[in-house]
Order: structure tokens, then C-alpha cells, then sequence
């Protein structure tokens, strides 16, 4: 009686939205289905996409970072600053790589350490990191990277024979070392024991902060890095760039499955959550619909998201239960 | 299944109720009859179908079929708050109450006394709760907030919330699980109270001695069976167990002889303060050492402590002749000491997940190479322990969560015995498991010793104290304060000292 829940998980949901969406996009509007669009759609998911890796570890063991669109804005400022000083362009992209490598370390300390929720801790970082951004950079605008590094980060430069650039190809690699790590590694499994029941993992001799810690610093390594592609992508570096991004990081994780509670979901319904939310905002955004709507559609899918797995199943089970009722004796 | 009786009619009566969920069935043509008046067992297994009972009898279940009958009338409870309506009030094992209200509050919750201006009404709320308590013949204030509550006092919360209804069944399932004895006896008084103003009582233990101490008739369920509905009066608690277990328990405390080897645990001098204090003891191998004491005394603290969950502020563990780290659980399992916690379902178990992956937690290194963990070796752990522990499931990709509790205690013992431990610790291993499941936990204790394991239990379980250990220990406020060999344990030696009243150690072994 439980099949309709059972074959409907929802990161198998978002799949099918994926898939529909793009046959749609295909039929209805022109020019959606071209390779240079798509190449454009998915480049402009990049930093987003990059973030809900280690954002979907991080909410499978029951945490979250709303800091990670400050450490990109920091990341950027940094590089934009060290860049017109004159250092080299090889030597600034580790130093940001450091930099969020510690931005994290430091959210990671206070939630393991001093024991604060990673909610609260995160909503301080995001406030501190940008401000530090601004410190960094002021309200100026740095451009003029080199061209080799920004003809990386485009999407008109692809990898030969595909569509797909090359910020969305260290994605996909990435993509699947992280699914590897999150769904067949003792890591992984560790993860998900942390986000549904932390003190079992604890007294089964997990490492539970050991392990928090490495997410956190993993996410602010990546926000940086995916500092770093944004100020090439757009040609310019600026504090407030991907202002509010970490709200579509964590709403792409969302959708695609992954329990807020923590425990659930999994990396591939997260990547389609991904890829639904940047899919539906370029379908709309060539048809001419207004920003404001696109963000009300984003918002809606959310609900939905969070919505539906429980009406599927108070359905069944009022099914099975009217079905009981039907055949008492049939036992 | 019809019962010829003399007496007043019965106020809530189940007839022929069957219910299925799925292709489980959960009850199977059973019939109960409760008295107003007079307090009613319902005893069995887990599993047994007590708890789908409850539910029906609460409005939570609608029987497949059967009757409820109300004062000989057929009734539907579309939902909890029919049964409410109709008076029938549960009190569950551990009550969820507003922490952050009051005890009066708490029980008018919802349909408060107002005043003529439509405010609420603070002096009846407070006066009523009063009476409440007068009533029950408890000391508690109306004012208190229930955040720090007892449980036992959180349960007379509930009764006094009951009453407040006019409550004319009261269910009450498991209520002593985590009672002390003096809790109890409170709790057993308020019942007895209730039952001479002519109120129906079901009420569910796994202690048997408590079914005997406060009830008069019994209704015993097997596999979801009505087995039998009698007066206690000429019954033994054997004669109990043979109808819930529907065999005779040839030994629900089956002691091997063993070998004892060399020491296998050594705890010098541990403290944590204002915990325990300056605790030593050894354990060795093929032996089973018991921690007794009363709740509160520290002995979940201090094996805790030894495991290595909590950081001890001083003193030593050696395990092997090897000292621990100290606070690290994961120092103490690679050293081969395992921990079957107290709280099966917060710290024992990942509720959700499944059985397979519960058992696989404590060896995820273990279950392939690189850190990969593969799917094959982790089934076949969870395979090779259901089969040994005779775990009864569906699936191993089950949540933990749907067993019955003694199955969830076997699947933290698997997941704990797969580690292939050198000192097993057990923190109240029979807690709220049945009682064939309890006989089938202390077998296997009793022959991991005969192996060679070093076991150390703790248990709040005076009998299971007695009949499985080979030394017994007992903590008082946070000190060690007798080591009894089993030739001398006996009720009174290990109660004297739990409570205080020896002074000194007892003899050293």
C-alpha cells in the first residue's frame, strides 16, 4: 500500500521537474535548447552549484553555513585588492584559498568548540566576513584580470566537444567525488548517523567535532574558490558580490531532498535541485518574466519541496487506512 | 471468549477486536473488560499487542473489527479526544507537558477558567489545581513550571489532568519504567485512590511483582492473542510467565559457570567531581561484574566515564595493561571496550536508519578498504548478528525504529559484539524488554563470560543483579562502597549498602 511513497522519493521527484522542464524549455521557447544557452545556463550556476557540495555534507550531518556568500564576497575583494597591488595572479588564488580554509576553521571552532548552533554562528560570520570584504576593497571595482584566467571561467569557452565549460566541468568531477564520499565512504556514513541522531554517533565513537570541523572548513575553501570563478566569470571584484547567494545555495539543497533536520537526502537530488533552479530561471528569464517572479517561482518549488513528501504521505496512509476499514475481514 | 460475570457491569469493554496494519496482525479476537473500581493488568510480551490495545482503547486505532463498548453501548472514537470526551485518559510512559507553563496551567490547557471580561481566570486555574492535588493527596505546587519535573511528578500531572476531565478509565502504560521505588509507592497510593472513588484502571509493567502489588485481575496477551482474563488472587508470577511466554522460563537467569583469567579492566581512583568520587575496581576476564546502587548513585556516569563519552577529572583506566586516553570513546574501542548505553533509543541507536547500517556504525572501518565502506560486508555483518542474537525482523533495511524494544536492544548488542570487544559494558541491558527477551540477553552475557569477555553491567534490576553476577559492586552518592562476591550478595547486603546503611567495604575479593 506504501509503493506511491516508496517509488516516489523526492530527489527522484526533482529528476523527473529536471527533465521536464527542459523538454518544456525545448518545445516552448526558441533558442533554450541551443548549445551556446545551455552552456550559459549552467555557467551561471557555477558558484551556486560549487557551494551545495559541501553545503549538502554539511546539512546531512544537521548543520548548515549562511556565511559561504560572504567568504565568496571576501574571496573576491581579496583578489580584486592583491591584484592591484600587483601580486601574481598564482599567488593570490591560494592565498584566497587560505584565507576561506580559515573563515571556516574559525565557524567550525565555535560550533564544536565553544558549542554555539551553527545556525547562529554562521549568521555572525556572514555579517563579519562581509564586513571584512568592504574593509578590503572598499566600494571600488577591480577588473582587468588575465585573459587566460577569465577565458577559463566563461561560458563560451567549453570543454572541446561538449557544451560544457569548464567551471561546470571541475563541478561535475567534483560532483562525483562528492557523491562517492557522501554515499559509499565511512565518512559519509558517519555523516548521516551525525545528522540524525548525534549522540548515538558520539557513543558509537564517531568523531563527531573532528568531523563537523573538516565541513566547515571544506565549505569555506570552496566559497572562496568559488569567489575566485565569480570574479573572473564577471570580470570584476567587488565586496558585495553574490550578495544573498547562500539563500539559493541552501534552497537548491532543499529542493533537491536534503532534510534541513539533517540525516536525509542525497548529493544527486541536491545537484538536481541545482540544475532545476538554474534550468527554470533562464526558461524565464527568455521569456521575459521579471526577476521579482522568478524569485516568487524559486520560492514557491521550495514550499513545494518541503510540502509534498508529507502529503504523499498522509495519502497513502489515509488509503491504507480507509482500505482497512473497507475489508475488515479479510485479514 | 465471552466472560460469565457476577459483578457490576463492566464501564469500557473490548469485544472480538481485531486489528491489522499491513500483513501484521496486531490483534487478533481479543476481548477486555475493565470494572469501574478496579485495577486491571494487561500483561505480555513485547510485541505481544499491548500497545495497539492502548490505542484502541484511546481513540489512536480504529479496530479492523470488534466492538468498544462503553456501559454496554457500542461507540466509535473517530479520535483521542472522543476517548477523551468519553473518559478514558491515558498516562504514557514518559508525558510531554509545556515545560515552559505551569503545572496549573499544563492541566487546564486549552479550556482555562475565564473571567467576566474574558481573561483567563488565574485564582480558579490556581484553586482547582489545588484541589487536584488535595484530591491525589500530593504536594505540588500549581505554580511550578514543568521544566524540571520529575517524570514521576510529571505523571501526576497528567492523573490530575485526567481527573480534571472526570476521567472514569485510566490507562496508564509502563508508568514505573523510570520510577524509583518511594516514586512508585507515591504513584501506587494515587492509584488506589482513584480506584476507591470507582474510576477503571488498566495498567502495564514488565515487573511483574508491581501487577501483583496494585492490581486485581490480569489479562494476559501472546502474539496479538487473547490468552486469558483472570483475578490475580490465585495466581504465581511463574504462573504469569508461563501464559505470557506460552512456555515455561526453565531459567530466566542462566548462570554458566566460567574460567576467570586475567584482568581485563582496571579503574583506578576515577573522579569526575560532583559526580563520583575516587572509584576503583577491576574486571576480568570470564567474569560478569554488576554495578548496583540506586538511580542517581553514578553508575551510568562512571562507565561512561571509563568508555570514555564523559572526561573523568582524575584517576586511570587500563585496559589490557594498556592506560586509556582519557574522554575518548574512540581510544576506548580501539582498545576493545564497548558500551551498550542506557538510552536504547537517544544514544544506542540511529532511530531512523536502518538495521544494517546501526550495526555497521561501530566497524565502518572495518567494512572495506580506503575508507570506502562496501555494501556487501556491511549486510553481511548485519546478517551474521541477527542470525547469532535471533533478531527478529523484516528487512535489515528496516529503521531500527519499528522493532519492538527488545529487538532494538539486540541490535545494539550486535552492533556493540561486532566490534569483537575484550570488556563489554552493559548499561541496564533488560530495561523495558520483555521478559523473553530479557531470559534470551542474559544467556548470551552469561556465555560471552563463559568465553572469556569481561562484562560489566550495570542494573537498577535487583534480581538480574543477583542472578547474573559473579561479584557485585554497589555505588552510594557517588562512591564505591561495598564489592560483594556472589556467595554473599543477597537482597539485603546489596540494599543495605546501596541505601547507605553498611558502613565500610565489604569483603574484598
Amino acid at each position: 500500500m506504501n509503493t506511491l511513497a516508496k517509488y516516489l522519493r523526492w530527489d527522484t521527484v526533482v529528476g523527473v521537474l529536471l527533465i521536464a522542464v527542459f523538454l518544456a524549455g525545448s518545445g516552448t521557447t526558441e533558442g533554450f535548447a541551443d548549445t551556446a544557452n545551455l552552456s550559459a545556463a549552467l555557467n551561471d550556476t557555477a558558484e551556486i552549484a560549487l557551494i551545495a557540495l559541501p553545503m549538502t555534507l554539511l546539512v546531512v550531518a544537521g548543520q548548515v553555513d549562511l556565511s559561504v556568500a560572504s567568504m565568496l564576497g571576501l574571496s573576491s575583494a581579496l583578489a580584486g585588492s592583491l591584484w592591484e597591488a600587483g601580486w601574481s595572479f598564482e599567488l593570490i588564488v591560494p592565498i584566497c584559498l587560505l584565507v576561506g580554509a580559515l573563515g571556516g576553521l574559525l565557524n567550525g571552532w565555535l560550533v564544536t568548540r565553544v558549542g554555539l548552533p551553527s545556525l547562529a554562528v554562521t549568521i555572525g560570520t556572514l555579517t563579519l566576513y562581509r564586513g571584512l570584504a568592504s574593509v578590503v576593497l572598499g566600494d571600488k571595482a577591480i577588473a582587468d584580470f588575465p585573459e587566460a584566467y577569465a577565458q577559463w571561467a566563461t561560458y563560451t569557452q567549453t570543454v572541446p566537444g561538449t557544451f560544457v565549460p569548464y567551471p561546470i566541468a571541475l563541478f561535475a568531477v567534483l560532483a562525483v567525488v562528492t557523491a562517492v564520499v557522501l554515499h559509499c565512504t565511512a565518512f559519509g556514513r558517519s555523516l548521516y548517523a551525525i545528522g540524525a541522531q548525534e549522540d548515538a554517533a558520539y557513543f558509537a565513537g564517531i568523531r563527531v567535532k573532528r568531523l563537523k570541523l573538516v565541513l566547515f572548513v571544506l565549505a569555506g575553501f570552496v566559497a572562496s574558490f568559488a569567489g575566485i570563478v565569480y570574479t573572473l566569470r564577471y570580470g570584476s571584484a567587488r565586496a558585495d558580490n553574490g550578495l544573498g547567494l547562500e539563500l539559493v545555495v541552501i534552497a537548491s539543497v532543499l529542493l533537491g531532498g536534503v532534510d534541513f533536520d539533517g540525516g536525509k537526502g542525497t548529493l544527486g537530488g541536491a545537484v538536481a535541485g541545482v540544475l532545476l533552479i538554474g534550468l527554470l530561471n533562464n526558461l524565464l528569464t527568455l521569456n521575459d518574466v521579471s526577476n521579482e517572479i522568478q524569485v516568487i517561482v524559486t520560492g514557491l518549488l521550495l514550499v513545494a519541496s518541503v510540502l509534498t513528501p508529507r502529503v504523499v504521505t498522509s495519502v497513502s496512509e489515509r488509503r491504507q487506512r480507509r482500505a482497512a476499514t473497507a475489508a475488515p475481514a479479510t485479514a | 471468549m465471552n466472560q460469565p460475570d457476577s459483578g457490576p457491569a463492566p464501564v469500557l469493554a473490548l469485544t472480538d477486536i481485531s486489528k491489522s496494519f499491513g500483513a501484521v496482525r496486531a490483534l487478533q479476537d481479543v476481548s477486555l473488560h475493565l470494572y469501574p473500581g478496579e485495577a486491571h493488568a494487561l500483561a505480555g510480551e513485547n510485541g505481544a499487542g499491548k500497545s495497539t490495545l492502548i490505542k484502541t482503547l484511546a481513540g489512536v486505532h480504529r479496530p479492523d473489527a470488534g466492538q468498544v463498548l462503553l456501559d454496554g453501548e457500542p461507540v466509535v472514537f473517530n479520535g483521542p479526544a472522543d476517548a477523551r470526551d468519553a473518559g478514558i485518559a491515558v498516562i504514557y510512559q514518559e508525558p510531554t507537558l509545556f515545560p515552559d507553563l505551569s503545572i496549573a496551567e499544563n492541566i487546564f490547557m486549552g479550556r482555562q477558567p475565564r473571567t467576566s471580561l474574558g481573561r483567563i481566570d488565574r485564582r480558579a486555574v490556581h484553586g482547582a489545581t489545588a484541589a487536584l492535588m488535595t484530591r491525589l493527596g500530593v504536594d505540588l505546587d500549581p505554580e511550578r513550571l514543568a521544566r524540571g519535573l520529575s517524570i514521576a511528578d510529571q505523571q501526576i500531572v497528567e492523573i490530575a489532568k485526567a481527573l480534571s476531565f472526570d476521567a472514569r478509565v485510566l490507562i496508564m502504560d509502563e508508568p514505573t519504567a523510570a520510577l524509583t521505588g518511594s516514586e512508585t509507592a507515591r504513584l501506587f497510593s494515587v492509584v488506589r485512590t482513584l480506584r476507591e472513588g470507582g474510576a477503571a484502571v488498566l495498567f502495564i509493567s514488565h515487573r511483574l511483582e508491581e501487577i501483583f502489588e496494585l492490581c486485581q485481575r490480569v489479562t494476559t496477551l501472546r502474539d496479538g492473542r487473547w490468552v486469558a482474563s483472570e483475578l490475580l488472587g490465585g495466581l504465581t508470577e511463574d504462573d504469569l510467565v508461563r501464559r505470557m511466554v506460552g512456555r515455561d522460563l526453565d531459567e530466566l537467569y542462566p548462570k554458566q559457570a566460567t574460567t576467570v583469567g586475567g584482568t581485563a579492566l582496571s579503574v583506578r581512583r576515577l573522579t569526575r567531581e560532583g559526580v563520583f568520587r575516587d572509584v576503583s575496581f577491576e574486571v576480568r576476564e570470564g567474569e560478569i561484574v554488576a554495578l548496583a546502587g540506586l538511580v542517581g548513585a553514578g553508575r551510568s556516569e562512571v562507565v561512561q566515564a571509563v568508555f570514555g563519552v564523559d572526561k573523568a577529572d582524575a584517576g586511570e583506566v587500563h585496559v589490557g595493561g594498556e592506560r586509556l586516553r582519557a574522554g575518548s570513546p574512540t581510544a576506548a574501542m580501539a582498545a576493545g571496550v564497548a558500551l551498550v548505553p542506557e538510552d536504547r533509543r537517544q544514544r544506542g541507536l540511529v532511530m531512523e536508519a536502518s538495521i544494517e547500517r546501526n550495526i555497521g556504525l561501530t566497524g565502518l572501518d572495518r567494512l572495506g578498504s580506503g575508507g570506502l565502506v562496501r555494501r556487501a560486508l556491511e549486510r553481511g555483518r548485519a546478517t551474521d548478528w541477527a542470525v547469532k542474537l535471533q533478531l527478529k525482523y523484516n528487512r535489515l533495511s528496516d529503521a531500527v525504529g519499528v522493532l519492538s524494544g527488545g529487538n532494538q536492544q539486540k541490535v545494539v548488542l550486535a552492533k556493540w559484539l561486532a566490534t569483537d570487544p575484550a570488556v563489554l559494558i552493559v548499561d541496564e541491558p533488560t530495561r523495558g524488554i520483555d521478559v523473553g527477551t530479557k531470559a534470551e540477553v542474559h544467556r548470551l552475557l552469561s556465555s560471552l563470560a563463559a568465553e572469556g569477555l569481561a562484562v560489566l553491567m550495570v542494573s537498577s534490576d535487583l534480581p538480574e543483579v543477583l542472578g547474573m553476577a559473579d561479584r557485585v559492586l554497589v555505588m552510594h552518592e557517588g562512591r564505591l562502597v561495598a564489592e560483594l562476591p556472589r556467595a554473599e550478595a543477597t537482597e539485603e547486603t546489596v540494599m543495605a549498602a546501596a541505601t547507605g546503611r553498611l558502613a565500610g567495604e565489604g569483603a574484598a575479593a
